[in-house]
């Protein structure tokens, strides 16, 4: 490690009026150095990413730094005119963001959105710019560079948009790379390659990489140096592997503890023990597009031959990338969503064949639990009303429906007078909590979970896990986990099933899954977890 | 609620809106009490210009009736057919988008198609081929201005009703148990009341423009005085009396303009998220 | 391309005919006999007239039997007689077609090039007082009614001020030719087009105004901030062409109360337009007349449509490409 190329000192950003906070980054100071990876940790609305966007002189309208500097090549950034953070920006400091999908103009090809890197600090002529965007998009390991350049942004995967913008930011070989959550928004074998690749290029052209995250097992993967944020706050600073094994702030070893653990010690056996769901030849196909005046069809098995059983007080993992249709199978499951062929036995009774009054009483039986916090309750809706709707639909009296409300809010640790709240006066985790309340009202055998964790913060997600595992326990419910997390699918399955373009590709006991995966994909998938090489060589 | 307000109340426009409709309804409301003479009904010498008498500060037409008295009549009228072609839009457009976004597939096809048709078609001029085939009345008015207004609603309705309708509150409800009459009334449209209520103020804003447009080509209610017959009337007369033209468009100008305003602050209020970026 | 143009086609004469058959039974539902609903207003046609008409349409034949009749006609370019002019009901439109053509053309480009313009303009200077001017503009002109703010112009420009003619089409009598003539129906052009334009501009700055900031405030103008960009080009090649998107849609749909408004403009410009002929037919109850305009002016909004579609594909590759 040398010199820092980048320090700030006490920095302190300032929130519009009427935030939750005066300060979005209140007193930060730190290094960067040449040639090393510093992360930036920390949860939602820690204040993670302000620090980078006020390096950048890209501060959101109504947030503007108060005090402290921002010192680079001698020059205090917080002190640049306009015209002075334009030539800085992209040629010295560049920047990567969380949102390949939005982050390119969808109206403009490639090549062009490359080439005016070069055009807006005056290099080069317009022949030049197209070759060294295509020598460009071949460093980053686009296959086809020819064709990606003339591509416009919606032709290419997510994880393809991220390397163009990788490409983009390495084009005038900047000083210091800011990566705002680069992998976030991927899968996790993308993730992976991009985690990859930026590492080489790191190392190759020796850049400072500033790279800010959520997630402590990329900071395993990726990072030199850790600073932990919360509040808008340092809490604890490090190398990687002194924060990582040994962390000194109590909100760092809250941080870590919270990440799910892969390593699983279940050695349950469901054999002999009562099925109550069996799914057998499962198909579902869309078609889009075509019709009288439409355009082109086109054609997805979102499901092919799906087959698996579920026995009772067991927690099934169905886990894969996105586009590998396992969602698709919990909705099948629950006839949120049709299936074309094959059975769903659920106490004796073909789920996939019920229509009108005997679906709505089957559907009693399995019930589901949403991804997002936020559009899974009725805004309109005081929860009370939420949790006893379905009860009453199916004729339990309004009063008694309600008081089975309550008990049901103190069984997810809630307060029994939440029934007169409304949903927005909840947290993202609370919400979560209200709606397993109301999954559960109807008494179901089977839960499916799709994503239920996803959207919540580290912290908050085990405390909703450990929620489910009780409850589960509790009311000798059946499990239908959908993850994409393969961390969170260890900590709370029994078995998993792995499944890549509709179909399952491996299924077995999550123990076996996970030390011994016999399909390659599965491996694949099981080596992209961030942080897991860590992980081993920690328990040895 | 009382947060509605408050964000309402802080948009200046809105504000004046509300003041300037408050004033056209009162005037309204109370035409027969302050004007009780028949405003169709001579009572100076033709083309009195304004303030030349103080018992007509506004003047006279080419028939000698009072304009002032005419102009809070024309108020009636306006605001009528433009509340009640309004409503009627809505309980043809609601249904209809409500039951294409929750239904989809063929339905939402055929409904589509429907409306889509009546979107293309030039809407005044279908307003003038009805009216004018089944004669100028208050109601043949108001069902034209209705038949030409809905198809905004139902796209709107269906568009709201088909985003919330994969929303996961609603596929909860679904797997509730909950009937899809029940899940349409309880769950899907109180969600898509606020997008209505603005679109319904800027939709009488446009009927009350459409009526004097009629009213306007001679195709009015010829019992009932409005803004656009006055217009109407005066245009020929234009180089000889400005004022019989020029007054009845203010009072068009100035009802629509309030309740843009209107519509517009309530959407500020409804919308807070949309609000912020910069008004 | 081609493609895509043939089906626009294929939808647009289905809808063409569905306003015929919508026509053909309007006037079955008019009150009265359709014989003299389609002579005109009731005893102004002669006997025999009449009578030829129902031979023609055989309207004493079963209703679909006359419907065939009808279309077919049409399908010659037969939209009926007009007893009242004593022409066909095609030739009056098509001797007025031109007219029309050019004043809504005129008015649509204005109105667009202004608007955008103004909300741009605009959107680049929020909360500044030319952002306050242009948007009350906006708003005064979003809801000043067509035929006033005709009539307005009229009173202010041609009668008191004597700058613009105020009525027709050329000057009456001066039998220019050549350039001197297109300059002559230029300045009658003028007050006409800005004024129908007056509305739809007041629409498209508000739209182009509002799409702006929206957009701005969308990722990839971070990254383009971010790669050292001057904020005129942001402007103009991130923000403006992605902005533009969802005001080239809705000026496609607004064509269609474009051809609508020229029934007002024209009837107070006293332009010799199919709207002029529109509001003539009315006071006479000529409805054959009203039908084939109401008729050809939905082929107008067609058109537009179809022009704005071509030119969306041109503007957006995800439809062109995708």
């Amino acid at each position: 490690m040398s010199d820092p190329v980048l320090r700030i000192e006490n920095l302190r950003i300032a929130l519009p009026e009427g935030a939750d906070r005066d300060y979005a980054v209140d007193d930060v100071s730190f290094e960067l150095n040449a040639g090393e990876i510093l992360c930036i940790v920390g949860e939602s609305g820690s204040g993670k990413s302000m620090s980078a966007n006020a390096m950048m002189g890209l501060l959101p309208d109504l947030v503007r730094p108060v005090g402290g500097s921002i010192l680079f090549d001698g020059v205090d950034l917080l002190t640049l005119s306009e015209a002075q953070l334009l030539d800085l920006r992209g040629r010295r400091i560049a920047m990567i963001f969380q949102e390949p999908m939005s982050a390119l103009n969808p109206l403009m090809r490639v090549e062009d959105q490359i080439a005016e890197v070069f055009e807006a600090h005056n290099l080069l002529t317009a022949k030049e710019r197209s070759a060294r965007a295509i020598a460009l998009l071949t460093e980053v390991g686009i296959p086809d560079p020819e064709k990606a350049a003339r591509a416009y942004p919606f032709q290419l995967s997510g994880g393809q948009r991220q390397r163009v913008m990788i490409a983009m930011a390495l084009a005038l070989e900047p000083e210091i790379l800011i990566a705002d959550e680069p992998t976030t928004a991927l899968d996790v074998t993308t993730q992976a390659q991009i985690l990859e690749l930026i590492r080489n290029l790191q190392e190759k052209h020796g850049m400072a990489v500033m790279f800010i995250t959520h997630d402590f097992g990329v900071v395993a993967e990726i990072a030199d140096r850790v600073a932990v944020m919360q509040y808008g706050r340092i809490v604890e600073t490090g190398s990687a592997d002194a924060v990582l094994d040994d962390p000194q702030h109590d909100y760092t070893r809250k941080l870590i503890a919270a990440i799910p653990k892969l390593a699983t010690d279940r050695e349950q056996d469901a054999i002999g023990r009562q099925k109550v769901l069996e799914v057998e030849g499962l198909s579902k196909t869309y078609v889009t597009g075509g019709g009288l005046f439409g355009g082109n069809k086109r054609v997805v098995k979102a499901v092919q031959n799906v087959s698996l059983t579920l026995a009772e007080g067991e927690t099934l993992g169905i886990v894969g990338e996105s586009g590998s249709g396992k969602s698709s199978v919990g909705r099948c499951l629950v006839r949120l969503m049709a299936p074309d062929a094959g059975t769903v036995r659920l106490a004796g009774q073909d789920m996939a064949k019920l229509s009108g009054r005997a679906l709505r009483e089957a559907r009693k039986s399995i019930q589901m639990i949403f991804q997002d916090p936020y559009a899974s309750l009725n805004p309109r809706s005081k929860v009370g009303r939420i949790i006893a709707e379905g009860p009453m639909a199916h004729g339990v009296p309004k009063a008694e429906a309600y008081a089975r409300a309550v008990e049901l809010l103190e069984l997810v640790d809630l307060d029994a007078l939440s029934i007169d709240r409304y949903p927005h006066e909840f947290s993202g985790g609370q919400r979560q909590r209200i709606g397993i309340a109301r999954a559960l009202a109807l008494e179901p055998r089977v839960i499916i979970a799709d994503e239920a964790v996803s959207a919540l913060d580290v912290s908050i997600q085990a405390q909703v896990l450990d929620l489910l595992a009780e409850l589960k326990e509790k009311l000798n419910l059946a499990l239908i986990f959908i993850t994409h997390d393969l961390r969170v699918a260890a900590q709370i399955c029994d078995r998993i099933a792995v499944m890549q373009m509709g179909e399952v590709v491996e299924m077995g006991p999550a123990r076996a899954i996970f030390e011994n995966p016999q399909n390659a994909y599965t491996r694949t998938l099981i080596e992209a977890i961030p942080g897991r090489e860590k992980e081993l060589a920690a328990a040895g | 609620m009382a947060d509605f307000w408050k964000r309402f109340s802080r948009n200046r426009g809105a504000v004046i809106g509300v003041v300037i409709l408050v004033i056209v309804l009162v005037v309204a409301i109370l035409a027969p009490v302050l004007f009780p003479q028949s405003p169709w009904r001579m009572v100076q010498r033709p083309f009195l210009a304004p303030l030349d008498m103080p018992s007509h500060p506004l003047g006279t037409d080419a028939l000698g009736r009072d304009v002032l008295t005419g102009l809070a009549y024309g108020a009636q009228v306006s605001l009528l057919v433009g509340l009640v072609s309004t409503v009627a839009a809505l309980l043809i457009g609601i249904p209809i988008g409500a039951l294409a976004g929750y239904f989809g597939g063929w339905a939402d096809d055929a409904l589509m198609r429907f409306t889509e048709f009546f979107q293309t078609v030039p809407s005044f001029a279908l307003a003038i081929v009805l009216v004018a085939i089944f004669q100028p009345s208050i109601y043949s008015i108001v069902a034209a201005i209705a038949i030409v207004s809905w198809p905004p609603v139902a796209r709107l309705v269906r568009g709201e009703v088909l985003s919330l309708r994969s929303r996961e509150y609603v596929e909860a409800a679904i797997l509730s148990g909950q009937t899809s009459g029940t899940i349409i009334l309880r769950q899907v449209l109180p969600n898509t009341i606020s997008p209505i209520i603005v679109l319904a103020s800027l939709m009488v804003a446009t009927a009350i423009l459409l009526e004097s447009s009629l009213s306007f080509l001679g195709l009015g209610d010829p019992n009932l005085m409005s803004w656009g017959y006055m217009i109407g009337a005066a245009r020929t007369v234009i180089r000889q009396a400005w004022w019989l033209s020029f007054f009845p468009g203010v009072a068009i100008l100035l009802t629509v303009l309030a309740l843009n305003l209107i519509g517009e602050g309530l959407n500020d209020a409804l919308n807070p998220r949309l609000a912020r970026k910069g008004k | 391309m081609l493609r895509f143009i043939l089906m626009r086609l294929g939808k647009a004469v289905i809808i063409l005919i569905a306003i015929l058959i919508l026509n053909f039974f309007l006037i079955h539902a008019a009150p009265g006999d359709p014989a003299a609903v389609m002579a005109g207003e009731a005893g102004a046609a002669d006997e025999k007239f009449i009578a030829d008409l129902r031979a023609r349409f055989g309207l004493d034949k079963p209703l679909l039997t006359q419907l065939g009749i009808y279309l077919g006609g049409v399908l010659q370019f037969d939209l009926g007689f007009s007893y009242r002019q004593q022409m066909p009901v095609a030739d009056l439109i098509f001797s007025r077609l031109p007219a029309t053509l050019l004043l809504t053309m005129t008015a649509f480009v204005i109105s667009l090039l202004l608007g955008t313009l103004a909300g741009v303009l605009a959107s680049a200077r929020v909360g500044k007082w030319s952002d306050t001017l242009i948007s009350t503009l906006a708003l005064l002109f979003y809801a000043t009614p067509l035929f006033w703010a005709a009539l307005m112009a009229v009173l202010l420009f041609s009668v008191t001020l004597n700058w613009l003619p105020g009525f027709g089409y050329e000057t009456v009598g001066a039998n220019y030719t050549g350039f001197r003539r297109v300059l002559d129906i230029g300045q009658h052009l003028i007050l006409p087009a800005t004024t129908l334009g007056l509305f739809f501009m007041a629409v498209y700055m508000r739209m182009t105004r509002a799409s702006m900031l929206e957009v701005s405030q969308l990722d990839f103008v971070k990254t383009a901030r971010a790669k050292g960009l001057r904020s005129g080009i942001i402007q103009r090649r991130h923000i403006f062409r992605n902005a533009m998107l969802p005001v080239v849609t809705l000026a496609g749909l607004q064509a269609g109360q474009l051809v609508g408004g020229a029934v007002l403009t024209e009837t107070v410009f006293a332009w010799p337009g199919i709207g002029r002929l529109m509001f003539e037919a009315l006071a006479q109850r000529d409805y054959n007349v009203l039908l084939g305009v109401f008729f050809i002016s939905s082929a107008m909004v067609l058109l537009f449509n179809l022009i704005t579609d071509i030119l969306y594909r041109f503007v957006d590759p995800r439809i062109r490409v995708g």
